[in-house]
Formats: C-alpha cells, structure tokens, sequence
C-alpha cells in the first residue's frame, strides 16, 4: 500500500515528477562524466604505456620520450649492454625522424620512425603488411591521405634535405606495405615506420647508430626499480623511466583534472540533494491535510516516511537510470571534440566508463537522493494531528 | 435498577490549552462524560466552543492538558505516540468534514488503507472493502476515484473507510458541513442505520437536522458543556442507503 500511495503521489503531478526525474538524470549525467573525466585520462594513459607491455623506457639523459631531438649514441652497444642485464627480455629501439615522401617536383614531410618490427609497440597494423623487409614502410591514414599513395604503392622517399644544393638526402624507394594506426602520435598527424636499419642507413654520418629511444620489456617478477638504477649505472648517458613512475608521473600532473571532477561531481550531488528535497517537500506541503488525516485513521509514523522516502527514491532510480545513458552519450560526444585536439596521442581518451567507479558515484547519487527525502519524510511523520487538521480546516 | 456495564467512553476533567499570542486559550474546560456503547450521541455549540477539539482528544489524536480519557478501560490520553496510533487504528474511525479521501486511489483503495495498516490479508480487505461500499450505497463505485465522485458519495466512502477496521466508536466532525441539503439527509439516514447496526457514534455538529437525528445531544459554549440530554424523539424511519 506504501508503494500505492508513493507512485499515486508521484502520479498526481506527472509534469512535475518528469521534470523532477529529467533533474536527477541531469545530475547523474553529470557526475558520471566527472567521474569519467577524473579517472579517465589516468586510465587512458596507464593502458597507452603498457598495453605493449614495456616496462621501461631509456632515454637521452634528463629527457623524456621525443621530448627533444637528442638521440642515444652508439645504440648498438648500448643494446649490448642491456642484454647482459639479469631480466631484460625484448628490446625495442626506437628513432625518431623525418621523411620526405617524393612526389614528382614536390615532397611531403612526414614523422617517421626506425623501429624493429618484430618487437615494436608504437603501433597496431590495421591493413595490408608490416614493415619487415628492409625497404618496406607502413604509414597511417593521414599519410596516405595527404600524399594520396595507397598501400601496394612503391615511393620515393628521403631522410634529409640539403639546403645548399637543394637536393634532397638518403634518398630510397620503398614499397608502402600497410595501414597502421600509430598509438602514440595524433591522428591527424601523418606518419610512417619503417625498419630501424633502413632509417639508420638514409640518415647515414653519426645518426647510423643512434636511436631516440629504447623500450624494454621485462621477466615478470622481476624488481624494475632495481633494474632500472642498474641500467642507469651501466649506460650513464641515458635516464631509465619505469613505466610505473610515467603513470604516476602522469596522474601527478592530471591531479588537477580530479579535482574539477571532484568539485563539479560534489555540485551534481548537492544538485540532486536539493532537487529532490525541494520536489518531496512541496509534495508534503500540498497535502498536509491527507498525511494528518492518514495519521489520524491509524497509519504509522514510521509508514508515513517511508512512503514519502520511497517517493524520493523513485524519482532518484529513475533519473540515475536515465542519467547514466545521458551521461554516456554526453561522454562519448565530449571525448570526440576533446580528442579533436592537435598533437594529442590517437589512443588517448579524456572519458574512460569503468563500471565500479561509475556505478558506485550513481549509488552515491541515489543514497544521497534518497536521502534527501529524509527531511520531508520527518515532517510528514511527525505532522501534530489535531493542529494541522485544525490548520487545513481554517484555509 | 442501575445498568452495571461499564461506558465505552469515559472522560474525566478534560481540559485543553493552546497557547496563542502569549497567552493560553482554553478550548476545553473541565469536561466529564460517559459515552456508552451503541450510543448516538451529538456534540453541539457555537463556533469556537471547543466542540472539535474534545473530539479529538476523546479520539486520541491529541492530548488532553489535563484530566483523562479511557476507552474500554484504557487510558488512551496517557498513551504513548505508536500505542496512541495503533489503538486509533483498531478502535477509533474517522469521518471528517472534507472526506480527506486519498485523490489518486479508487473508493476501494481508499477504504482498504486501514486494513492494510492493520495487516489484513489483500484478499479479505478487498472482499471488506467491496461489501463496506455496498453498504453505504456504493456497490457500482468501486473503482471510481474521489474525483469522479460527487461530495455525498466521497462522505460514503470516507465513513465506509472509518468502519474497515470494524471500530468501537466512528467520531465524526461535521460530516455534513461540505453537503447539500438532500444530501445531508442522506448521509444523516447513514448514520442512524450505522447506530442501528450497533455502531457507537460521536458527532460534532452544526447541522440542527444531524444533531436532532441523534439520541443524545451535548450543548457545548466556552469549552464547557452546558447541557447534556437524550433526544426524546429522534425522526425515525429513515430510509437506509
């Protein structure tokens, strides 16, 4: 008969109670973005670093990952010496350059990279061939759609350009074998990977031993703090990253991005707090002389509360529930102009949906709304009888 | 001979005070009396007399500044609040000027809130509810809601809602005030059937026509009463609905 009397209550003002409910969907949306938004670039990024499983990263000295266009000197002996260290699995090594993709009088300048494809992690091949023969190249979208080659194509390529004589240097033909989205690079940006060696070889002089960076996949179980003071101690000129502490380096600088969260998340709640005591108590106020009458006739304190609390708490269910899809639509939208961003890596998501995160703040939301139905409730059970009888009589 | 059985109703130096303005208002002063059971009894007064306030306090829906009221032997003034709600549930009825029904629950509904209160079974409330709305004339408005009922026929099913829990005393609080006149003499016929089927009644009244039809009248002025009689000849023969 409770749940009777809180649906026929919530009936009785169909606009109001959709408004209502459409008010709480707008607060959950909302919260669950924040939460999204919050844990979101964090995840995005913790995936991005060890989805190919390289726990640690080596570096010039006191640089980060293409952070500057210093490059490892004597790559190869340095690769030597990381094999002789205990627990050092798979090295990928990896040079950062340019390529000018020659066309008849003109060139393209694209990003490219040297890497080794049986063990890179920089990206996923999407169509056609990797990179596994010396004169072979993979490119992503953008690339082939700024040069218009398709896979299949054989080009000509160059690794420099002199100046002076106006000619252009480590000239190469090479045959495009696939389509591969780059992990780290912006969509937009056009790239190509092509094998380390053949790179090396076109940049020639001092660059024909030099890579950017190395990346280093580990026996699992293995101390990669200790690993990773011991690389630092056997090959001095570069700086070893730990995976873990480019996560948490990351989360450090993303702090801020949870505190938005945290705050906008803490005014969704209050919203949804306020809305729904506002909306339960005008009810009550309205029918002041029904509760009383209810009182009187023998219905419970306790019954009148909890028939006003689960008024409360269906408006709070069902705007959760059309909040959440709200809120994954809004997400979805708002990742899509986020990602839009120049220069921002194509795997990188700003709204990340982790079920736990998402369905314990909507729990939150509706433990809140409910909650928010308490006051009301209180003055509904406790409505002195006779004087608000008298009250109603009067007006 | 002396009638040995003791009264359903048993009220002594009733008094109750509202404070208003800084000072205190007395509604009911120092009022004693003895209801019995299957008395039709109407409590009568001018406006602001305190008719309605002693009739919540005999219905336990407020509390008395001073003095007692005992209903079947039990203190109902000195009841606890869930003791005072539970003992209403099961004892007291309510009809009210203005019906007070429940707007988006059918007459059926509304007559079985009580029953459901008081934890009958849904088959055995409903069955109840269906034969109360007969008995008061409303056997074809079962599922009507309040709205598609006229004044009369809510007053019906805000008394048949007063009898669910098969009360020892329906108290009711001009139960006319917001009819017709034809419809007055209606729900008046109600009542005297209710009384001849044995239900104890207290009515407070404006109506001269309610308050004739009952067989004893209480006059009531400043919070006292002034005259307390039986109702040498009540109209009789009153159609019931």
């Amino acid at each position: 008969m409770r749940a009777a009397l809180a649906r026929a209550s919530l009936q009785r003002h169909p606009l109001r109670t959709t408004l209502a409910v459409l008010g709480v969907a707008v607060s959950a949306a909302m919260l669950l973005d924040m939460v999204m938004l919050s844990t979101g670039m964090q995840v995005s990024f913790r995936a991005l670093l060890v989805r190919q499983g390289f726990e640690l990263r080596l570096t010039p000295k006191g640089t980060l990952p293409f952070d500057t266009e210093a490059r490892i000197a004597g790559a190869s002996a340095a690769e030597s010496v990381l094999r002789t260290l205990p627990g050092v699995t798979d090295i990928s090594p990896v040079l950062g350059s340019t390529l000018h993709i020659l066309r008849g009088e003109g060139a393209v300048a694209v990003f490219a990279l040297g890497i080794r494809p049986a063990v890179q992690g920089d990206y996923a091949l999407e169509a056609g061939h990797d990179a596994s023969a010396a004169d072979a190249v993979v490119a992503n979208s953008a690339f082939l759609e700024r040069t218009g080659y398709q896979v299949g194509d054989t080009i000509s390529v160059a690794a420099g350009y002199d100046a002076q004589l106006r000619t252009y240097t480590g000239r190469r033909r090479v045959v495009l074998a696939g389509r591969a989205r780059f992990l780290y690079l912006a969509s937009a940006q056009a790239a190509a990977a092509v094998p380390l060696k053949t790179l090396q070889a076109m940049l020639g002089g001092a660059d024909a031993d030099r890579v950017s960076l190395l990346m280093l996949r580990t026996r699992p179980g293995i101390d990669v703090e200790a690993l990773r003071a011991s690389i630092e101690r056997a090959i001095p000129r570069t700086t070893a990253i730990a995976t873990a502490d480019a996560v948490r380096s990351v989360e450090e600088r993303l702090s801020y991005f949870r505190q938005l969260a945290l705050i906008l998340g803490t005014i969704s709640l209050l919203v949804g707090f306020l809305l729904v005591t506002t909306l339960v108590t005008v009810s009550v106020q309205e029918r002041l002389g029904e509760l009383a009458v209810m009182r009187a006739i023998g219905v419970s304190r306790a019954h009148i509360a909890q028939q006003v609390m689960l008024e409360g708490l269906v408006i709070s269910v069902l705007g959760t529930g059309l909040g959440l899809g709200l809120g994954l639509v809004t997400a979805d939208y708002l990742n899509q102009i986020l990602r839009a961003f120049p220069g921002l890596p194509a795997a990188i998501d700003f709204f990340v949906f982790e079920a736990q995160a998402a369905y314990r703040s909507l729990a939150l939301l509706v433990a809140t709304a409910v909650l928010a139905g308490g006051f009301p409730a209180w003055r509904a059970a406790s409505l002195p009888i006779a004087a608000t009888l008298r009250t109603e009589a009067v007006s | 001979m002396t009638n040995a059985a003791p009264p359903l109703l048993r009220a002594r130096n009733l008094a109750r005070d509202y404070p208003f303005a800084g000072e205190s208002v007395h509604a009911v002063r120092d009022v004693t009396l003895e209801i019995k059971e299957g008395e039709y009894c109407a409590i009568v007064g001018p406006s602001g007399c305190g008719k309605s306030s002693l009739l919540n306090l005999l219905g336990a829906i407020d509390r008395p500044t001073r003095g007692t009221v005992e209903i079947r032997g039990r203190d109902v003034s000195g009841m606890r609040e869930r003791e005072a709600t539970s003992f209403r549930l099961h004892n007291i009825g309510f009809v009210f000027q203005r019906f007070y029904l429940m707007p988006m629950l059918s007459a059926r509904e509304n007559i079985e809130l009580p029953m459901a209160e008081a934890g009958m079974p849904r088959r055995e409330r409903r069955e109840r509810a269906q034969s109360l709305l007969a008995y008061v004339g409303l056997g074809a408005r079962v599922n009507h809601r309040p709205s598609q009922l006229s004044g009369g026929e809510q007053q019906r099913v805000a008394i048949a809602r007063a009898l669910a829990n098969r009360p020892a005393l329906l108290l009711a609080d001009e139960p006319t005030g917001e009819l017709d006149l034809h419809t007055g003499r209606e729900m008046i016929a109600l009542f005297e059937q209710l009384n001849a089927d044995g239900t104890t009644i207290v009515v407070v009244t404006h109506d001269e026509a309610l308050a004739g039809a009952a067989r004893r009248v209480i006059h009531m002025v400043d919070g006292r009463i002034v005259s307390d009689v039986a109702n040498e000849h009540p109209p009789q023969g009153q159609s019931s609905p």
